[in-house]
């Protein structure tokens, strides 16, 4: 962002040294036009870099969890809306395309069609984040949020399921599969009775929930196998909760880098408005689109990584 | 590529405009052309998670949005057109990422599963107060 702003400094700051013969938009420290576009777009692609090294770190993070706990993974992604992850990811491809040809446009003068690209871009953005914060507070009312706000958390401080979980899961299983006859659905449950149940003394003497019955159960969706709460081994179920930690560390990181990439494309709309840009000088919406195309990059790998797991 | 245009240019700056930056401007044929391979890849990846393929899914997945990422950073950002440096500094971050990756799930497999029972990480935890 950094190199965007400098970059549009630079452009707006030419009357300083007006009295030469340069292109308005040229720096006195390069040479030609096409020097300066082309630094911009190296420092562009440096910062690039640097943001996919900090995204490493959540895919990291990521990876090594799931090599850790794949059940765990495998259970909780059924949390997340494959819909509007599906939709999300159309939404963001075609504002990327809509970015890519206002670059298009703006490197061939157009200015009207560059803003209306630009704004379609933006609406693109907007619906994304629209979609998000639906799935963010759909989360949030089920209390499966980061630490402590999850109620697999609870779960695995107190080592009993909760009611509040239990009652989540079938919610959640009943939608995913409205044909499914209710009898698939029935658990054992857990045994809430045993007056040593919770206590850690008891815990460690006989963990709770390795009952036969309670592991053997398999529902089957149209021939596939979903992974119920009650067929994750014990130390899974105390970790269910952080795979919504990774949940929202990588789409709340991204879904900030799309705030931002939405503030610049308004930026870059209001000046594309003003006629600033031809073919001549178009760097600041190359390197926003750049920015724009960069956060679709990242959607890409979260989509199938987060709600497609098998 | 376009570095070859910077060197061609004459260094002085008396050439004020007269197509000084030569972007290659990419055609609308293209453009749609790798938005609809996207959309088919989008929608191929959502269905091969219905395919039970065992542990061939995860790596069917990431093939599908490798080739995604791509056709984006190859045509939406230019890279296949831009100076080859431009790759190289965005080559060597993601091989990074990958050294840092592997390194460390190499890590994690030297260690033994943690299988404890609960009461025993129940402890673990309330000692380091989380």
């Amino acid at each position: 962002m950094s190199t965007v702003e400098s970059n549009a400094a630079v452009s707006e700051a030419p009357d300083s040294h007006a009295g030469h013969n340069h292109d308005p938009h040229l720096a006195h420290h390069f040479d030609t036009p096409d020097q300066q576009y082309q630094s911009g777009k190296l420092g562009m692609w440096m910062f690039l870099g640097t943001e996919v090294l900090m995204f490493g770190g959540l895919f990291c993070a990521y990876s090594v969890y799931r090599h850790n706990h794949p059940e765990v993974f495998e259970y909780a992604h059924q949390y997340l809306d494959k819909k509007w992850g599906a939709i999300n990811t159309i939404v963001l491809i075609t504002s990327s395309l809509t970015m890519a040809w206002g670059v298009r446009a703006a490197q061939l003068g157009k200015t009207s069609l560059t803003v209306v690209l630009l704004a379609l871009t933006l609406l693109g953005g907007a619906i994304f984040m629209g979609i998000k914060s639906i799935e963010y507070s759909t989360k949030w009312k089920e209390q499966i949020f980061i630490g402590s706000n999850n109620n697999f958390y609870a779960d695995a401080a107190e080592t009993t399921r909760k009611p509040a979980v239990e009652k989540l899961e079938e919610e959640h299983l009943h939608a995913m599969q409205p044909h499914e006859a209710a009898p698939a659905l029935t658990k054992v449950e857990p045994d809430v009775t045993d007056p040593n149940a919770g206590t850690p003394d008891a815990a460690l003497i006989k963990p709770p929930n390795i009952t036969p019955a309670g592991l053997s159960e398999k529902t089957i969706n149209a021939g596939r196998e979903v992974l119920t709460y009650d067929e994750l081994k014990v130390h899974d179920r105390h970790r269910v909760y952080t795979f919504f930690a990774i949940y929202f560390f990588m789409t709340g990181l991204h879904g900030i880098h799309v705030l931002v990439g939405m503030a610049l494309i308004l930026w870059i709309m209001l000046r594309a408005r003003r006629s600033e840009f031809g073919p001549t000088y178009f760097t600041p919406v190359d390197l926003v689109g750049l920015y724009w195309h960069l956060v679709d990059l990242i959607w890409i790998f979260l989509f199938p990584l987060l709600y497609l797991i098998h | 590529m376009s570095s070859a245009h910077a060197a061609a240019e004459p260094r002085t700056t008396e050439d004020s405009h007269a197509g000084a930056v030569h972007p290659h401007i990419v055609p609308p044929s293209v453009l749609l052309g790798v938005y609809g391979v996207l959309v088919l890849l989008t929608v191929l990846t959502v269905a091969v998670t219905g395919v039970d393929l065992g542990p061939l899914n995860i790596w069917a997945a990431l093939a599908i949005a490798v080739l995604k990422a791509a056709l984006v950073v190859l045509y939406f950002m230019h890279l296949r057109y831009d100076s080859p440096f431009n790759a190289v500094v965005f080559i060597t971050a993601l091989l990074f990422v990958a050294v840092f990756i592997s390194i460390a799930l190499m890590d994690t497999s030297e260690y033994k599963a943690n299988d404890d029972p609960p009461g025993t990480r129940m402890m673990m935890t309330s000692q380091n107060g989380v």
